[in-house]
């Protein structure tokens, strides 16, 4: 029994039959949770006041714009060598989940920048950068929908999104190196000084907790839903080939 | 290689479409930026090196679908891929055939059009020496865009919107090379690192396009 | 020289033929029949390596192939020596004269490959296949919109190649008079739907 076996869209259905609530189900009352523990049952910052608190939205979204990438990035890896069918389907489902984390940390930050910067967007490196990602998204969700063939679409998507990433990083680093930017370091970090006080970062926690289940919950379905679709036009070609 | 490279350049010369329109285009565009944001000259010269690098850079996208297209419809490219040239050969020998007849000829041009926005003195240099340098990244990253989309119908517009957000390294390194030299500031990272980019495409795009093209030709 | 052992083709998502198998020695031609739709292209694609088999073996000898589909694959606005010189190097050859000699191609050299009529684009097309210095050939109708007398030609041409210890699979519906000619019927092949070759078709889900 190997990792691989849940490649094969029949044990990756058994398996997600289970899963998939137990997901769902985590990301609501965790979201629900850490989100109210967060917006009511903090204290105001003292700089920043009340606003501050988007960040329990802004950093779990931008968390996952760029990790929903990654993970495409590894799915078209594997789709390229070792063929799996799930794996090109789960790098598709995801990509629509990414680029609306992507847009929810745009349209939050822009909320938080106003009060804090005095500026809805100013080309800040970070800003630009997941400006950045978000075309790459675009590009990405747009060749999958162009194709029609769907090995071809999944092999070509999956080239893209591998120079894309290349290219995307050199961008990122292109945008440091051509504007140094507002933007505070990161929220979380293991190995530096915290950011956060405790006070922000147990609820911050929990709601991050709850939108990697959110996205996990989303991206299995969208992949069941995929699977779906592709078991459907196989059962029509089959039909067919066998009519004829 | 060499033959391909030089029926690539004939084909370019005899059907019109090569040096002409993307230089044309290059024109207008920049013609077009005083239009927009007014003739004052210092202005226009602050943001010179920046216009002229996204003029070459939108002129170097025009060209971009008939690298492969017109060889994928009348049979060649399958020709090509059972000829003893290996296809990542052909890519480059493309993507140098698109540099050779739009990327030479913009940077050429560009210090040209450079004397229209007010370009100052010290940065005829710097912009043909980046656009010498950055072009032919350009020309390979879009040689990558149309080996992708060569089996659409209408990959025109897709096209675009897969090889300009790869266009962002070369442009920013591009155009910084010339606008920290206008600044009196180092631009030897800058410059350095535009010409990592294209010796990096030069290694690695012609690898993910064939593959991209072996894929599209099954 | 040329063996294929249960060749399987597929096209898209759908596979075409299965079990494909057949040998060829030095000096001989198979013909494929078939109707249309029946995988004659598929097949050849494949055995041009431009698709990749679905199970089997292809052992030919490296670097021997040549295939022509039905796009001849010209530039019309290079002449028609242009085009030949154009695939001579591509495979590193460096005459064109007898290739331009066996299809009277000769007094159109200089004439636009957009000047051409149908027949002799295809000619033109056809002895790009002398230019290649391959031995194994891989042809797809040759001979739509040839005239008779160009069919013949053709014919002599196959004949040649053979006698020179070539190979050739062509997939065709006319008669070409080859002696050294097999026929291969590729319906039998049609390959049937198996649970296993597709995933998503594999035990029942919802």
């Amino acid at each position: 029994m190997s990792l691989w076996e849940y490649a094969n869209p029949r044990r990756f259905m058994r398996l997600t039959d289970i899963v998939l609530p137990w997901s769902a189900g985590g990301a609501a009352l965790l979201m629900t949770v850490g989100l109210i523990w967060g917006f009511f049952f903090t204290p105001d910052d003292y700089e920043q006041g009340s606003t501050v608190k988007i960040i329990f939205i802004h950093v779990p979204a931008a968390m996952l714009a760029i990790n929903t990438w990654f993970m495409m990035l590894v799915t078209s890896l594997v789709w390229l060598i070792r063929r799996h069918h799930v794996s090109a389907l789960a790098a598709k489902a995801a990509a629509p989940v990414g680029v609306t984390m992507t847009l929810i940390a745009l349209f939050t930050g822009a909320i938080w920048g106003e009060p804090m910067w005095g500026t809805y967007w100013a080309w800040d490196p970070r800003l630009t950068s997941f400006m950045i990602l978000f075309v790459f998204y675009l590009g990405y969700i747009a060749l999958w929908a162009a194709i029609e063939d769907p090995d071809t679409a999944a092999d070509l998507t999956s080239i893209l999104c591998i120079v894309g990433s290349v290219f995307a990083f050199l961008s990122r680093y292109a945008v440091m190196f051509w504007n140094q930017g507002l933007h505070q370091g990161a929220s979380l970090s293991l190995d530096k000084a915290q950011h956060v006080a405790d006070v922000f970062s147990n609820p911050l926690y929990v709601s991050i907790a709850g939108f990697i289940l959110f996205f996990i919950a989303m991206v299995l379905l969208r992949t069941r839903t995929e699977i779906r679709a592709r078991r459907m036009s196989a059962l029509i070609a089959r039909e067919r080939q066998e009519a004829a | 290689m060499i033959a391909l490279l030089r029926r690539d350049l004939a084909l370019a010369l005899r059907s019109g479409g090569g040096f002409g329109l993307s230089l044309a285009f290059f024109l207008i565009v920049v013609m077009f930026v005083p239009f927009g944001i007014g003739p004052n000259s210092a202005t226009l010269a602050t943001i010179a090196p920046g216009i002229l690098w996204i003029g070459a850079l939108l002129a170097c996208l025009l060209s971009l679908d008939r690298i492969f297209q017109l060889d994928y419809e009348d049979g060649s490219l399958d020709l090509l891929a059972t000829a003893p040239l290996p296809l990542e050969g052909v890519v480059a020998m493309k993507a140098l055939a698109h540099w050779l007849t739009t990327g030479l000829p913009l940077t050429l041009a560009a210090p040209l059009l450079g004397f229209l926005l007010n370009l100052p003195a010290g940065g005829y240099f710097w912009m043909f020496l980046s656009l010498l340098v950055g072009t032919p990244a350009l020309s390979f990253l879009g040689t990558f865009g149309a080996a992708i989309t060569v089996g659409l119908k209408r990959g025109g517009l897709l096209l675009s919107l897969l090889v300009l957000p790869l266009y962002i390294p070369t442009l920013i390194f591009g155009a910084q090379s010339v606008t920290l030299h206008l600044q009196q500031l180092s631009n030897a990272t800058a410059f350095s690192v535009l010409a990592a980019i294209s010796l990096f495409t030069f290694a690695l795009i012609p690898f993910a396009a064939a593959r991209a093209l072996r894929v599209n030709l099954r | 020289m040329l063996s294929v052992t249960n060749l399987g083709c597929r096209r898209g998502d759908l596979r075409v033929l299965s079990g494909v198998t057949f040998r060829l020695a030095a000096g001989q031609a198979l013909i494929l029949r078939g109707p249309n739709g029946s995988g004659k292209t598929t097949l050849l694609r494949t055995l041009a390596g431009l698709a990749p088999p679905d199970g089997g073996h292809i052992d030919a000898p490296e670097d021997e192939i040549a295939y022509a589909g039905h796009a001849d694959g010209l530039k019309s606005q290079l002449t028609v020596a242009e085009n030949l010189r154009f695939w001579a190097q591509m495979f590193g050859q460096r005459t064109i004269r007898p290739a331009l000699d066996t299809f009277q191609l000769a007094a159109l050299a200089n004439r636009q490959a957009a000047n051409l009529s149908a027949g002799q684009k295809r000619r033109l097309g056809l002895s790009r296949m002398l230019v290649t210095g391959r031995r194994i050939w891989l042809l797809d109708e040759p001979t739509v919109s040839l005239d008779s007398a160009s069919t013949a030609v053709f014919a002599a041409m196959i004949g040649d190649h053979l006698a020179a210890g070539g190979l050739a699979v062509i997939a065709t519906h006319i008669d070409l008079g080859l002696s050294a000619a097999q026929s291969l019927d590729i319906t039998p092949f049609k390959a049937r739907p198996e649970a296993h070759a597709n995933p998503f078709l594999d035990g029942a889900f919802t």
